[in-house]
């Protein structure tokens, strides 16, 4: 039989509806569909998709099974490697990490392992009626900081082999990036919810409204009894740029304006909590929070959303297919500008104009590209005299968050590094005795994958610290 | 789910609750805010601590009814729940080293000030306390502040009770007479503020200021609640979540942070109105 060489198409919604809407945009494959891609699987010897995949979920046998139908089966492989699977098949960059190693991939398109993913876990959220057992308890309680992608692996990996784990979350619903950030239209909310719920199942106590560093410190949670600590606690500090104007009215962090619409609900006809529809929307920046930003002002219903990047399309760092939606759903991206001012609507004939103070516009600068960096990335240069003004309303600031210093500030000798990074050796032990961290709290800005082992790396030396010899 | 365990109306705008949170109640001090949400559809917002009781594990929150989130909390009965209660956020008032004080709180933002005022005189220090209200009706905590002030100056603006004017008449009569104090702080409207610390500048007494802006998280992470200060020549961003809620008055960029206040001015006066016909609605 030939192989098929192009991946099964996504259906998803047509671009020209879902840019009015929040619903997800893709719809997820039928089960015919899912089968014959399972089928594109050479089953080849070497498994490279395996090594590709932060968590290691053993993708060939997980196909293998989704061959013969058995999806349930499928969801049981992955869920030996994933706390997460129906996030996951949705917001991994798959095409840097598993289907980038796809040995199909080598003359064809590679195999659709994330769309196969996300089939096999919202065919189990869908179908499967028992709930999980509650593992045989240790007694060893374990402490989670954050309950974004690396605090829920932690805890769900502890919670399996019989912890009693408690996850504190600042905020008043757990998730963490996965509710505040990425929004409804590419994780659905519910998914989350329903992750956060089977980990109830195991045994986990999720405290909401505890704020580490603040409502109690880390090392009154090591007093309370819990003998070890995983800070998952994420890079929550949004970065501005340092231009003029950026404390106009109009101008959002990303962080701001995505839990606005995500967390607060803001995107609703008829919100509690305000945000500025509508206009014209500027979104600086090229990662995937960039992307959700400018596609949640589109739905907002913004008549026009820029992208304004300083480098070309080949540095956007963003998840190639959330830049092909953008593009698709009209997204206009403005490549090799920069900012350099936002200006704002001042009326000098009247002081009490209620525009005043508002953004009226961004002068930006063209770039070009000059010699590569320490990275290998070619540098962005500005081109002399090329200044220009885009006439906007509304500025989404989305070039990056620093890890939040409430933890380091509040907890003696947990060093970091220059970035305000938490410092962890391989197995993810910061500085401190049975203190752990992962995440974007450790790297900075990453991806919820990363995130992931990275939970799963402290969850195993926790357990071998905690159970050693047992 | 966080119980009202006390309620009372200190003036017909503003009232003042017991919120038990034991957690926040052992950490809370005097300058730091807690973040509330009413009910499950809610918005997030920021209210200073106003006290706390260790023993009975509650906290004090004292709030204006401006908007339709103070509206819908204020509807709430003794007893009753609060769907988020979270803290304590923000950076206590610092109190090392001040002898001589004086609180200028106006309106509302002397629920804030109070137990400022009270902290320092737990400390020891001389306390002197300027307090002012846009008229005799809507005074609040008059017998606090004297239980704890060395002096009270009590005004309003029209004149109704005690002296008539605004806050910054006794301060700089004082000032002017020779006195002076290790610490200003102050407490109130962005307006008043920036009067206040006007007037403490040609006599070169520091002055602190308690930041109320608009909030999301209140934990550092989304940015909402930056101002801007100038420091040396320079401007310098800082959240007022986590850097504050206390600034160097002369810093602060007042204006802006005027501005910045005012961004949902008419989204909020709407949800305002139809939260209150909501209410009416129901009730006839």
């Amino acid at each position: 039989m030939a192989i098929v060489q192009k991946k099964h198409e996504m259906p998803t919604q047509l671009p020209e509806v879902r840019a009015h809407n929040f619903s997800e945009v893709a719809l997820g494959y039928t089960a015919e569909i899912a089968v014959e891609e399972a089928k594109r699987c050479l089953n080849c010897k070497n498994r490279p998709c395996v090594e590709g995949c932060p968590v290691n979920i053993n993708i060939p046998e997980f196909i293998s099974r989704m061959k013969e139908g058995d999806f349930e089966g499928a969801y049981s492989v992955i869920s030996e490697s994933s706390s997460l699977p129906a996030v996951c098949g949705r917001v991994c960059p798959q095409e840097t990490q598993c289907e980038s190693k796809c040995t199909l991939g080598i003359k064809f398109e590679p195999v659709g392992i994330g769309r196969l993913e996300r089939f096999a876990a919202d065919y189990h959220n869908e179908n499967a009626k028992e709930k999980p057992e509650l593992p045989t308890q240790n007694g060893h309680r374990v402490a989670i900081v954050g309950s974004g992608p690396s605090g829920l692996t932690c805890a769900g990996d502890l919670a399996k082999k019989g912890y009693k784990v408690t996850v504190f979350e600042a905020l008043h619903t757990a998730g963490g990036v996965l509710v505040y950030g990425i929004p409804e239209f590419r994780l659905p909310k519910a998914i989350v919810a329903k992750e956060v719920e089977t980990l109830k199942a195991l045994g986990v106590d999720v405290e909401t409204n505890v704020v580490i560093g603040k409502t109690l410190t880390i090392d009154e949670l090591f007093e309370q009894g819990y003998e070890a600590v995983f800070i998952g606690s994420g890079a929550g500090l949004p970065n501005f740029m340092g231009i003029p104007g950026e404390s106009l009215k109009g101008v959002y962090s990303a962080n701001e304006f995505l839990t606005r619409s995500n967390l607060m609900k803001s995107y609703l006809d008829k919100p509690v909590t305000p945000i500025m529809k509508g206009g014209k929307v500027a979104v600086v920046g090229g990662g995937n929070v960039a992307m959700d930003a400018a596609r949640t002002a589109l739905r907002l219903g913004a008549e026009k959303v820029y992208i304004v990047y300083r480098r070309s399309m080949d540095e956007l760092p963003a998840r190639r297919e959330e830049v092909e939606h953008a593009e698709e759903e009209g997204i206009d991206f403005r490549l090799l500008n920069n900012p350099v001012e936002i200006l704002g609507y001042e009326n000098p004939d009247d002081p009490r104009d209620p525009k005043n103070g508002f953004v009226r516009g961004m002068r930006c600068i063209r770039m070009e590209l000059g010699e590569p960096d320490a990275k290998g990335r070619r540098r962005p240069v500005p081109v002399q005299g090329s200044e220009f003004e885009l006439e906007v309303d509304t500025v989404v600031i989305s070039i990056g968050t620093s890890p939040n210093p409430l933890i380091k500030d509040t907890t003696n000798g947990l060093d970091v590094n220059s970035h305000g990074g938490i410092i962890v050796n391989e197995d993810g032990l910061t500085s401190r005795d049975a203190i752990y961290a992962g995440g974007d709290a450790v790297t900075g800005a990453a991806t919820v994958i990363s995130a992931m082992g990275a939970g799963k790396v402290a969850a195993k030396a926790i357990d071998e610290a905690l159970c050693a010899g047992k | 789910m966080y119980k009202i365990a006390k309620k009372r109306s200190l003036n017909p705008t503003v009232t003042e609750m017991q919120i038990v949170s034991p957690l926040v109640a052992n950490k809370a001090k005097p300058g730091q805010f807690i973040i509330l949400r009413v009910d499950e559809e809610g918005e997030r917002i920021p209210l200073t601590v106003a006290g706390v009781n260790k023993d009975e594990g509650t906290v004090k929150i004292i709030f204006q009814i401006v908007g339709a989130t103070t509206e819908k909390l204020n509807r709430k009965s003794e007893g009753e729940f609060i769907q988020d209660f979270v803290g304590p956020l923000g950076v206590a008032t610092h109190t090392d080293g001040i002898k001589k004080v004086c609180i200028v709180g106006g309106g509302v933002g002397c629920a804030i000030a109070m137990p400022v005022a009270e902290e320092f005189h737990r400390l020891g220090a001389e306390v002197t306390s300027i307090i002012g209200f846009r008229s005799k009706d809507l005074l609040i905590l008059e017998d606090e502040f004297r239980a704890c002030s060395d002096r009270l100056v009590v005004m309003t603006d029209d004149g109704s009770y005690a002296r008539h004017g605004n806050v910054t008449v006794p301060l700089k009569g004082m000032l002017e007479s020779g006195e002076r104090f290790d610490l200003i702080i102050t407490i109130g409207p962005l307006i008043m503020m920036k009067f206040v610390t006007l007037a403490a500048k040609p006599f070169g007494v520091p002055v602190t200021v308690s930041m109320n802006p608009i909030m999301i998280d209140g934990t550092g992470m989304c940015g909402c609640c930056r101002l801007t200060l100038n420091r040396d020549g320079e401007r310098i961003t800082k959240f007022a979540c986590v850097d504050g809620p206390d600034f160097n008055g002369y810093e602060v960029d007042f204006d802006e942070a005027m501005s910045r206040g005012r961004m949902y001015f008419d989204f909020e006066r709407h949800a305002h109105e139809e939260t209150c016909n909501l209410f009416k609605k129901a009730e006839a």
